[in-house]
């Protein structure tokens, strides 16, 4: 009896022994099942019909635009398989470094979220510009908040000012509705719309994704956010608020008025290949730039500021 | 023959030591990644249970501070609720489907009870968003709907039907013997039911409530959408939360590989399979006890 469990336990233990050792590559193994991104076969392929596959993960603000882009490049190029994923920019970025998919989409610049040796391996494509609007509830801007100062904007955002009369609006409490620590669009509105300040994580409701992150805006009497202006596209019942006077507009991005930008990268490990740099030529060509406008988003070329 | 008699019992085997060695490599794994928040970062496993200071640094040099006290309470909070508000129905419908309306009781009332617990999380939680909170709001006249209380509700009808089928099975399970003997001691129905049979179906009961408590900690997706994730500690059972799952979810994607804020999700998620563990260590402590009594 005793020898038999024994037996039993060795066996375990070896077992064990092989799937630990097999563990550490089964996630790359996983992990470039869904990427089959080896493209070496199409490299010698003529221009004109491209075939391939290109991966894609990351940034959930940059999603819609890839894949709205993925469409129409699709139709130019019935024999190229693009896959883009969300999971947010930390993930696109390490799994591009990884070389597990093709494109890594980030809202943020990937010495950010690598370190330095990863990120310097990495190339960037400034795909295109998002910008970040403050909006509230459509009742507080009806009560009078039509533009908030950078200084009452960090007030709110810092839990100091508690009530919208302080700032010239109904005597409603404010409930701030914010995305969580780790993202994009609450770096880039705290870097650039907050001046850096910390915003009071113990008085505000965090939200997953800026979808619903809008519609509890919408629903919350004396509620204030921030999303991009790519959602802010139709009729979304929430409204938008200027900063000391500036409208968020894409106009106004341009031109340098409106602060509360941020270019999206697309980054490849390396040069991308051939299929991959046609997809991003066409993301930045003139002809793909009015749909992009239209869906929200500024193209990088009309930029006449590129820093803060 | 002995392809037969030994083959397949060898894939048997190897079938049942896969899923062991499994759930021993996840805990392994969990250990590993989760280990970092006190070995690499040099936090003190007093500061992640017990202090409420939670801001880590979304980089490898770390120097933030890393405490999840509010995620536990929250955890714990919304889960003693949804118990609270869960157990007294589920027992009142597993007495109601074994000893007072048997035909009519495991006919209609199981089969539905049972499709609840097949409803998944995400459509509790949509529910709750789009009828519960918006509710709340207006018959406690708050601001927010967003509230433990909100949570607390989804849960209890999520773990509902699992405390139920379990609490069923254990009452049913209680010999007619013991019922007999009650009604021949001159006993109503009612005082067998709470004098003999609860009692004596008393373990089984636990676990159920045991195995609903596992799934309601669990729980991610539901939670998240109406408990209005802020990163404070609860005053009332109208403030907005977090919970362990919930911060992790909404943190994950976004967090640098390697870094401090990672490793403390990292240790979060060994919490709760640590949580598990005593979750299903209490079931079985329970179930042994029985089968002692039994004999």
């Amino acid at each position: 009896m005793k020898r038999r469990t024994l037996a039993v336990l060795l066996t375990a233990a070896m077992a064990m022994g092989t799937m630990l050792a097999g563990c550490g590559d089964s996630a790359e193994d996983t992990s470039s099942a869904n990427s089959s991104s080896d493209n070496t076969d199409t490299a010698d392929s003529a221009d004109e019909d491209l075939s391939g596959t290109i991966t894609a993960a990351g940034s959930s603000a940059l999603k819609p635009l890839a894949d709205d882009a993925a469409d129409a490049f699709a139709e130019l190029y019935p024999d190229v398989a693009i896959t883009i994923d969300a999971g947010g920019s930390g993930e696109g970025l390490k799994q591009v470094s990884e070389g597990t998919v093709d494109i890594g989409n980030s809202d943020v610049e990937a010495s950010e979220k690598l370190d330095e040796a990863q990120a310097a391996e990495l190339v960037d494509h400034q795909v295109c510009v998002v910008t970040m609007a403050p909006i509230v509830n459509p009742d507080v801007k009806e009560g009078g908040v039509e533009n908030l100062t950078k200084d009452q904007l960090i007030s709110i955002f810092t839990g100091e000012t508690k009530n919208w009369s302080q700032v010239g609006g109904p005597d409603e409490d404010i409930v701030l509705v914010t995305r969580p620590t780790s993202s994009g669009t609450r770096a880039t509105f705290q870097k650039y719309a907050l001046d850096g300040a910390e915003e009071a994580s113990n008085a505000s409701m965090e939200t997953d994704d800026s979808g619903v992150l809008l519609q509890n805006v919408k629903d919350t009497k004396g509620a204030i956010g921030y999303v991009a202006l790519s959602y802010l596209v139709g009729d979304t019942g929430v409204e938008t608020v200027a900063i000391d006077g500036v409208e968020p507009t894409l106009e106004n991005t341009y031109n340098g008025t409106y602060p509360v930008w941020t270019f999206e990268h697309m980054y490849t490990k390396g040069e991308a290949n051939e299929v991959t740099q046609a997809y991003l030529d066409y993301i930045m060509s003139d002809e793909y730039g009015e749909q992009m406008e239209e869906l929200g988003y500024g193209v990088s070329s009309k930029m006449t500021v590129t820093e803060h | 023959m002995f392809q037969r008699e030994y083959g397949w019992r060898g894939i048997a085997t190897l079938c049942g030591l896969f899923v062991i060695i499994l759930t021993i490599v996840i805990g392994a794994f969990l250990i590993y990644k989760g280990s970092d928040t006190f070995l690499k970062f040099g936090h003190s496993i007093w500061e992640f249970l017990g202090s409420s200071e939670w801001n880590p640094a979304d980089n490898a040099d770390g120097g933030g501070a890393v405490g999840a006290l509010i995620f536990i309470v929250g955890s714990l909070a919304t889960c003693a609720l949804a118990l609270l508000i869960a157990a007294p129905f589920s027992l009142g419908s597993a007495i109601f489907i074994t000893e007072i309306s048997k035909k009519y009781g495991e006919r209609f009332y199981r089969p539905v009870v049972e499709i609840f617990a097949g409803i998944p999380s995400v459509v509790y939680g949509w529910v709750g968003l789009t009828v519960l909170v918006p509710f709340i709001k207006t018959v406690f006249h708050r601001q927010v709907g967003h509230s433990i209380l909100a949570a607390g509700i989804v849960l209890a009808v999520m773990i509902f039907p699992t405390i139920t089928s379990v609490s069923a099975d254990a009452i049913a399970a209680v010999p007619n013997e013991c019922r007999n003997a009650a009604y021949g001691m001159g006993s109503t129905r009612w005082q067998t039911i709470y004098r003999v049979v609860v009692p004596a179906a008393g373990s089984g009961i636990i676990s159920g409530i045991i195995l609903g408590l596992a799934r309601a900690f669990g729980e991610a997706l539901a939670v998240a959408m109406v408990i209005g994730q802020t990163t404070a500690l609860p005053t009332s059972i109208f403030s907005t939360t977090k919970t362990l799952t919930t911060e992790i979810a909404s943190q994950m994607g976004n967090a640098m590989e390697g870094g401090e804020m990672k490793s403390a999700l990292w240790t979060m998620a060994l919490l709760l399979f640590l949580i598990s563990l005593l979750f299903i260590s209490l079931i079985h402590h329970f179930s042994n006890k029985k089968e002692e009594g039994d004999k």
